[in-house]
């Protein structure tokens, strides 16, 4: 099967082109100005073409948390967004420590057929911090990056042990970087807001603490630690530090924190409670500027669905995150917009970066040879963001039923059509 | 909307004048007696008459003043928010016969109300109530012991009594609408 | 004249004006809770829920009070965790009660916020008895309607608040009020119960009890717990009382005639002496006098005016 795409604005990390794209089989054969018959044609003028995005961190429940999102609805709400490579972290139940889980959640992400998925391993058993997982097998099932995300391994020597033993397998560590002790029982940002509504905060410094450590244990491992969803100026400063040592370290960062501050905490809307927390204008100005500069390598969404009922309760009792794949190409535009970067660092950040960290060299460029993983995008469309626009199992985000302006149109994924709007 | 005016000045004072005598005639011997004004007007009006009897009693008769607002039957339907007034009455009403004074009667509801929220001061001996005017229209079997003017009224006028002490003049109007 | 509000939450969001008017119709009530039979017929027919679902006697028994005075039925319900560990969530609790028809809600929660999510959440009034650390708004009206009475005014006091700032909703309800009523208020207390970012309050934070209780009118001194949480905030209650009590001395600061208050219940010879939580200048149990007038007010604004909200639309 092949299909050529027409009229394509080709937008690459490095230049953009006016051409055409022909695909056949999962790969993209040829770039440029085509005269091609005998395939299905898509014309895409007005568009924009990029190639498939890759988060590096998402949840996807599977197996044992179903209700709230399943591989197959996961893999619905990315490729909706243009994703088409996902890191669905350890978290699910049982927890994904071993071999087994992780081949079950790559057959099943291949029958469903529409993404590539490279679940992220566990570093300790059952997330407990202690003892370590089986790396090992689950790397050699397919898992690159190894993770206890949503907690933090507070245990700098068993964090030491990880790094050492990671880097010999040649993965990654995605750190969830969180000083539990410090951050307590801190369901928002300690500062302003914290102080107006008598919820309690989590100080900036939770995250930082935890941060500087993972610096230091990159430091004395030569591990690649990549740190997860960076939230405040404090840490932007540290892994900009770090990176000028020439450290193995990259960063991610998440569209609602560069989009959203602590202030809309007064309203009590469960639907703005995450972890790391909203932070203050300021530290939205830094992850904005460090993902300009580079300090932070890419974005990456920490989709977390979660069922209505684990939102619908009291402020404190509310479960931390937002579904965020398909708001993913709307707040990420809105940086282009803002003339923070332009739309090629816009796949710097979205695609090829991610593709470099992960060494997944066959995606992340549209290019001849390259699998073709596609999206294509209409940057000017305006909309609100509904139920039937939305793929995922849950709704949990505050952009539901609110004005989004970007949408992804049309999603290849290995030469196959697998999203239309 | 056009007003016609019922009572002036003279006249008013005239009635309260009668109305002081027919109360002293009324309780005769019974001395062990109050007044007790409804808010506003009527508690204006019960200082005017307590002032009346002192000029041919030498005593001044004790005075209350009650809001009512807390009693009304149609607190929960009326349109306007109800500002309470607040109610002054220092002394025991027990055993007491009770004056009690408004500026007009119309349905009966406001003394209704009066007589209930007395009560919850204590038991009175009797309660005799006394309106300046009555414009007729009862929806409850109360009469006053004793009006100043009755004046027959369509349902939709209105009788605006005006006092010195609030309103800048003593004057009572009807008020015809439409 | 009005509160054209469904609920009361907090004072964050209550304008001057209204906190005059509550005050005011508080003034009236007041004289009803001196009559020999202490009750009006106004809310005949109403039914009140004082949803509490952390333990407060004296709150309870004040808003029970007030809700009786003024001819309602008030009905106690005290939810343990017992509903929520049978699957049952807030919003099943409050629609649940709300169905056998209920005008009104007072509630106590133990998480901030929670009031304002059951009020957004039920068809009935709902009043906020203290959620978690972040609003007491009732408490606050009495201590304003306190210190007014004592005091004839509100404008330009001094104000000092002692104590556990970060953890009391009672100074937060204070602060945001005391602010809008012109009221120069103060804050003191350890630096681990000072939010670290206090900018919000809009007052000045002191840093000695000297600094807090010079040239004060009004000293309140707020009740103190050693740990929050499981996290130790203080090393003794000893240390405390020595360290941010108020005795003879420090009192000395205050101006001659100043009021020491304390929203109970007090530890006594913590935050303050007996010595002083009995003398001539405290007026803790006015306070709590004044609480059951200031309920009332605010219960019977609250459903008033909804009710001729209602005949409007």
């Amino acid at each position: 099967m092949s299909i050529l795409l027409k009229n394509c604005n080709i937008v690459n990390f490095d230049k953009t082109i006016n051409g055409d794209i022909f695909i056949e089989g999962d790969k993209i054969s040829q770039v440029g100005k085509l005269d091609i018959k005998m395939a299905e044609v898509i014309d895409c003028s007005g568009k924009i073409v990029v190639p498939g995005l890759i988060d590096m961190h998402v949840h996807f429940r599977d197996p044992g948390l179903e209700y709230k999102e399943d591989i197959e609805t996961g893999s619905k709400a990315a490729v909706a967004g243009g994703v088409t490579t996902c890191l669905p972290m350890a978290n699910t139940k049982p927890v994904n420590d071993n071999s087994y889980i992780t081949t079950y959640m790559i057959d099943k992400a291949k029958k469903v057929g529409l993404i590539d998925i490279y679940p992220v391993g566990a570093i300790t058993k059952g997330l407990d911090g202690n003892e370590l997982a089986e790396i090992g097998e689950m790397r050699s099932a397919g898992a690159i990056a190894f993770s206890d995300d949503g907690k933090p391994v507070m245990n700098s020597e068993v964090m030491r042990r990880a790094a050492e033993y990671i880097k010999g397998l040649d993965g990654i560590i995605l750190s969830h970087s969180e000083d539990k002790d410090l951050a307590g029982k801190g369901v928002i940002n300690d500062g302003k807001i914290s102080t107006i509504t008598g919820l309690k905060g989590i100080p900036a410094e939770a995250e930082e603490i935890i941060i500087a450590r993972d610096i230091l244990i990159s430091k004395l491992t030569g591990a690649h630690f990549h740190f997860c969803h960076v939230s405040t100026k404090g840490s932007v400063d540290l892994i900009r530090y770090g990176k000028s040592l020439g450290l193995n370290i990259t960063a991610e960062a998440a569209p609602h924190h560069f989009s959203l501050t602590e202030d809309e905490l007064l309203s009590y809307d469960t639907n703005f409670k995450m972890n790391p927390p909203l932070r203050t204008r300021e530290d939205v100005e830094a992850i904005k500027n460090a993902i300009k500069d580079g300090t932070i390598d890419c974005i990456a969404t920490d989709h977390a669905p979660h069922h209505r009922d684990e939102k619908f309760v009291e402020f404190d009792l509310a479960a931390f995150g937002i579904i965020g794949l398909q708001t993913l190409v709307p707040l990420t535009l809105e940086l282009v917009r803002q003339n923070i970067f332009d739309i090629n660092h816009f796949v710097k950040v979205t695609s090829y970066n991610p593709s470099r960290i992960l060494k997944l060299n066959d995606r992340g460029e549209i290019a001849p040879g390259k699998l073709a993983d596609l999206a294509i995008i209409d940057m000017d469309k305006e909309y609100i963001f509904d139920e039937n626009l939305n793929r995922s199992k849950s709704s949990n985000t505050p952009f539901l039923n609110k004005k989004l302006k970007g949408i992804n149109c049309i999603t290849i994924k290995s030469g196959k059509i697998v999203y239309q709007l | 909307m056009n007003e016609k005016e019922i009572l002036n000045r003279y006249e008013l004072d005239n009635i309260i004048v009668r109305l002081s005598f027919q109360i002293v005639e009324k309780l005769k011997d019974d001395t062990d007696y109050a007044i007790i004004g409804i808010k506003r007007r009527g508690a204006i009006l019960a200082d005017r008459i307590a002032n009346a009897i002192f000029k041919f009693k030498n005593v001044k008769p004790k005075v209350g003043y009650l809001d009512i607002t807390l009693y009304r039957d149609d607190l929960t339907e009326i349109s306007d928010f109800p500002k309470l007034l607040g109610t002054d009455i220092s002394f025991d009403v027990r055993g007491k016969t009770i004056v009690l004074i408004d500026d007009v009667i119309f349905t009966g509801r406001t003394v209704r109300a009066a007589i209930d929220a007395i009560l919850d001061f204590g038991r009175p001996k009797k309660i005799i109530f006394v309106s300046l005017v009555d414009r007729g229209h009862r929806e409850f079997p109360i009469q006053p012991d004793f009006v100043g003017k009755y004046v027959p009224t369509n349902i939709e006028e209105k009788i605006n009594v005006k006092l010195m002490e609030i309103d800048n003049i003593d004057s009572v109007v009807i008020e015809k609408r439409g | 004249m009005s509160l054209s509000r469904k609920d009361l939450t907090g004072l964050i969001d209550v304008s001057k004006d209204e906190i005059l008017t509550i005050l005011e119709t508080a003034e009236k009530f007041k004289e009803i809770n001196q009559r020999e039979i202490k009750k009006v017929p106004t809310l005949k027919g109403k039914t009140i829920v004082n949803l509490f679902f952390e333990p407060s006697t004296r709150t309870r028994t004040s808003f029970e009070i007030a809700g009786k005075r003024l001819s309602a039925d008030t009905i106690n319900f005290t939810a343990s965790a017992s509903s929520t560990t049978k699957g049952e969530t807030l919003i099943d609790t409050v629609k649940n009660i709300e169905s056998m028809g209920v005008d009104m809600f007072v509630v106590r929660h133990y998480y901030s916020g929670s009031v304002k999510f059951i009020a957004e959440n039920t068809r009935a009034h709902v009043i906020n008895a203290g959620d978690g650390t972040n609003e007491h708004p009732t408490q606050s009206l009495l201590d304003l309607f306190t210190i007014k009475e004592k005091k004839g005014r509100l404008e330009g006091l001094n104000v000092a608040i002692i104590g556990d700032i970060t953890h009391s909703r009672v100074a937060r309800s204070n602060a945001w009020a005391m602010k809008k009523l012109g009221i120069n208020l103060k804050l003191y207390g350890p630096n681990t119960m000072i939010p670290k970012d206090y900018e919000p309050f809009g007052c000045t934070v002191c840093s000695s009890i000297d600094e807090a209780v010079e040239d004060c009118d009004v000293i309140m001194m707020l009740r103190i717990q050693l740990e929050r949480q499981g996290i130790a905030l203080l090393p003794s209650l000893k240390e405390y009382s020595k360290l941010f009590g108020l005795n003879k001395d420090r009192l000395k600061k205050a101006k001659k005639d100043a009021i020491i208050m304390h929203p109970g219940p007090i530890n006594r010879g913590v935050e303050l002496p007996s010595l002083l939580a009995d003398c001539e200048q405290s007026v803790i149990l006015d306070q709590v006098e004044n609480g059951v007038a200031v309920r009332m007010a605010v219960i019977y604004l609250l459903t008033i005016q909804n009710a001729n909200q209602k005949l409007e639309a």
